[in-house]
């Protein structure tokens, strides 16, 4: 809202500001992961670079356990939009209190996601793909599917991470009664970015780990 | 002091007018030494590898940190006010995207100060720009300069949008509005989904140089895809070329009505004409790739869909002289740019569609009839709009009147010159002489003398112009809040300059039949 006024009739939409922007932003946003998404592509489904080299089975990659792994955290993610789904419901009733424990739940499923990748990037830096760190490593598809893997889960952390820290202001608002039942808008706003994060999960997982 | 943590938006856009003019003159400086070398045949006045780095820190200067920063200043000023609003929707948000702007510029540019500048011209293609080839760490500064303007501008669009949809006054319909914030909106939305696309590709360029070993996206010894960043980069870069001048579009539309004192013709058609260069300039970027080795069948495929921006395009072109016929002209200087950059955009237009040709294309790509072909669309196009902006709103952001004699003998210099600069390039493209090279074949030397000498001219008239913007701010006639009496947008209802918070009631904009063009819409608080 800024410093600005709202009066009647500055709301052309019947929507405040606030969503509006968070709408053209994840737009905007979209887009960034639709092109490394489109790396993605581009380079799995190109002519073979060798004669008789695949890209990665991820199943292989990952291994069994860590896809089920990543499933699990998977699940974590979209259970803790259904947390933000009941703060904000609890915020809309005027139940502040339930609404702080529903948004702490909401931050504790966004660590528990990024402890997890932390984790699985760990061993796959340290044991799956070790020669990406060797200057003398030979050419293999594995490098561009590591490359790809980075960026795209890495980008995707990114936003887990700046969702966290939005979702954490948030609780401190609340429970320094900054934030009361009048600023359901807030919460909403919020929730349309961590919603989105899911969703981009979703196809991430899908490309990445799961075709 | 009290401008530099303003959130008022025409404060702002007064800051990024002013950063962009600044930007401007450092990319005309840079520009003129790639004339001052090209002059004549040889290697006269720098070696080859700082000549190397001039064309792309040029583009970079103008397209990034000129044209499209002036666009938003003006859109930071008119917009607000056109659609009757307080201020933007995020002043706050306002303020950070301008702030971004500066220490972008001087991290982009910043490999000049340690003479390591990027040589491998503003498209960046890997892998000339990958580590290997391009190890200076100029390189990686310019790459994280360009981040931080496409973040800085895809926050100016969601801002504009949010502006225009959410914050209209009493009877601002969609189409109501006039057609400068209309192409800001088209703009914002060409912003939106393409700048993101640019920066994906610029962050995966950004991984492949800092760790060289790890990530191969692009480099083929590594099983990389080079045409796959041009892709990525086209993806943002052709619809790029209409964020540089649809709101040029759009002042123009704004301008030629006022000074032919008749409503503009087909107002529904020159909206549905932007939104259909828009969503056409999505489907078009392969056309910079026509000598990439990609299929002949998607080459025939988007030479199609690139000819078919010329209807569009013509559309808009026939409308303003449709406006313009049988109107009772008044030549000022701003009008006087308008008639102007109809003219040689048209050249220029006309030029993209010989470039969009496949055979065409590949006998003159990398040619300076390339070259031509863009400048006549950015100097005599983009350039041309912001000047005759400059003289039309000036009295607005300031109070005060420019002089229209210096106007008149700027714009004559101005149209002159760039004809000069510019034309005879096209005759060095069809003969052969390739861009970005130092030096070149003695065959060229007579026209390259021509555009060299021309560019100096150009420049020299640049003089006229800020000599004016300087003297008028203390010397110019009063401007009162309608200089122009015809002018009908709701900016030209209120004070020059405009208080803060511009409106002291909040205004209603009385409905008028845009697409017949009769009565004008009024400002009821305005005429209290």
């Amino acid at each position: 809202m800024g410093n600005v006024a709202i009066g009647p009739g500055e709301e052309s939409l019947g929507v405040s500001n606030g969503k509006v922007g968070m709408w053209t932003f994840l737009v905007m946003d979209a887009m960034t992961f639709a092109g490394f998404l489109a790396g993605y592509a581009r380079l799995r489904w190109k002519e073979p670079l060798i004669e008789g080299t695949a890209w990665p089975n991820p199943y292989e990659t990952f291994g069994t356990v860590g896809i089920q792994l990543t499933a699990f955290n998977t699940f974590v993610l979209v259970c803790s939009s259904v947390t933000m789904v009941h703060a904000l419901a609890e915020v809309m009733r005027g139940n502040m209190e339930r609404a702080q424990k529903w948004m702490l739940a909401t931050i504790v499923g966004g660590l528990f996601f990024l402890g997890i990748q932390g984790f699985e990037w760990t061993h796959l830096i340290l044991d799956v793909w070790p020669y990406i760190f060797d200057p003398n490593h030979s050419v293999d598809y594995n490098l561009n599917f590591a490359a790809t893997f980075f960026s795209l889960t890495g980008f995707h952390g990114g936003h887990v991470s700046v969702g966290v820290m939005y979702n954490i202001i948030l609780y401190l608002g609340m429970s320094r009664g900054k934030i009361t039942a009048n600023h359901g808008d807030f919460v909403e706003i919020a929730g349309l970015y961590w919603h989105f994060v899911d969703l981009i999960w979703i196809l991430v997982f899908t490309f990445v780990y799961l075709i | 002091m009290q401008w530099f943590g303003s959130t008022d938006a025409k404060r702002i856009g007064i800051m990024y007018i002013t950063f962009a003019a600044l930007s401007g003159v450092l990319g005309t400086i840079l520009s003129l030494m790639i004339r001052a070398e090209l002059a004549a045949p040889g290697l006269n006045l720098m070696s080859d590898d700082f000549y190397l780095t001039l064309p792309g820190m040029h583009a970079s200067a103008m397209i990034f940190f000129f044209i499209i920063p002036m666009y938003a200043g003006f859109a930071n000023f008119i917009l607000p006010i056109q659609v009757g609003a307080p201020d933007m929707a995020f002043p706050k948000l306002n303020l950070a995207a301008f702030w971004l702007l500066p220490p972008a510029a001087i991290i982009a540019f910043s490999g000049y100060l340690i003479d390591s500048a990027p040589q491998f011209g503003w498209t960046g293609y890997p892998p000339l720009s990958n580590s290997v080839y391009s190890p200076q760490i100029g390189a990686d500064l310019w790459l994280l300069g360009l981040v931080i303007v496409g973040t800085s501008s895809t926050m100016g669009a969601v801002n504009f949008l949010s502006t225009a949809f959410n914050m209209r006054c009493k009877g601002m319909t969609l189409f109501q509005l006039p057609l400068f914030t209309w192409s800001v909106i088209v703009m914002s939305f060409l912003v939106l989904a393409s700048t993101p696309v640019l920066t994906s590709a610029l962050l995966m360029l950004n991984l492949e140089r800092l760790f060289p070993n790890t990530f191969y996206f692009f480099a083929p010894e590594g099983g990389g895809d080079p045409i796959l960043y041009q892709h990525l980069f086209w993806f943002y870069s052709h619809p790029a070329v209409y964020i540089m001048i649809l709101p040029g579009f759009g002042m123009v539309s704004e301008i030629i009505p006022t000074f032919s004192r008749k409503p503009i013709f087909g107002y529904a058609v020159m909206v549905w004409s932007m939104i259909a260069i828009a969503f056409l300039g999505f489907l078009v970027w392969a056309h910079h790739m026509f000598t990439s080795g990609i299929g002949l069948t998607v080459r025939m495929v988007f030479m199609f869909l690139t000819m078919l921006i010329a209807v569009p395009t013509g559309i808009k072109i026939f409308s303003w002289i449709g406006t313009i016929w049988g109107g009772s002209l008044k030549f000022s200087t701003s009008m006087m740019f308008s008639l102007g950059f109809i003219a040689m955009f048209t050249i220029g237009g006309l030029s993209g569609v010989v470039l969009a040709a496949v055979p065409v294309d590949i006998q003159l790509h990398d040619t300076y009839y390339v070259v031509a072909h863009i400048h006549y669309v950015l100097v005599a196009g983009s350039v041309m709009t912001i000047f005759a902006g400059f003289y039309f709103w000036y009295p607005k952001m300031t109070g005060r009147m420019l002089n229209e004699k210096l106007g008149h003998i700027h714009f004559w210099g101005t149209s002159i010159f760039i004809n000069v600069t510019f034309f005879v390039q096209h005759y060095l493209g069809v003969k052969g002489m390739p861009r970005r090279y130092a030096d070149y074949d003695p065959i060229f030397a007579d026209l390259n003398l021509v555009s060299s000498v021309g560019s100096f001219a150009l420049f020299a008239f640049q003089f006229v112009f800020f000599f004016n913007l300087f003297y008028s701010l203390k010397k110019g006639a009063v401007a009162g809040p309608n200089p122009w009496e015809d002018a009908q947008t709701l900016e030209w209802t209120i004070a020059s300059p405009p208080d803060h918070h511009q409106f002291h009631h909040p205004p209603v904009w009385t409905p008028i039949d845009r697409s017949h063009g009769h009565d004008h819409g009024h400002d009821l608080a305005a005429a209290e």
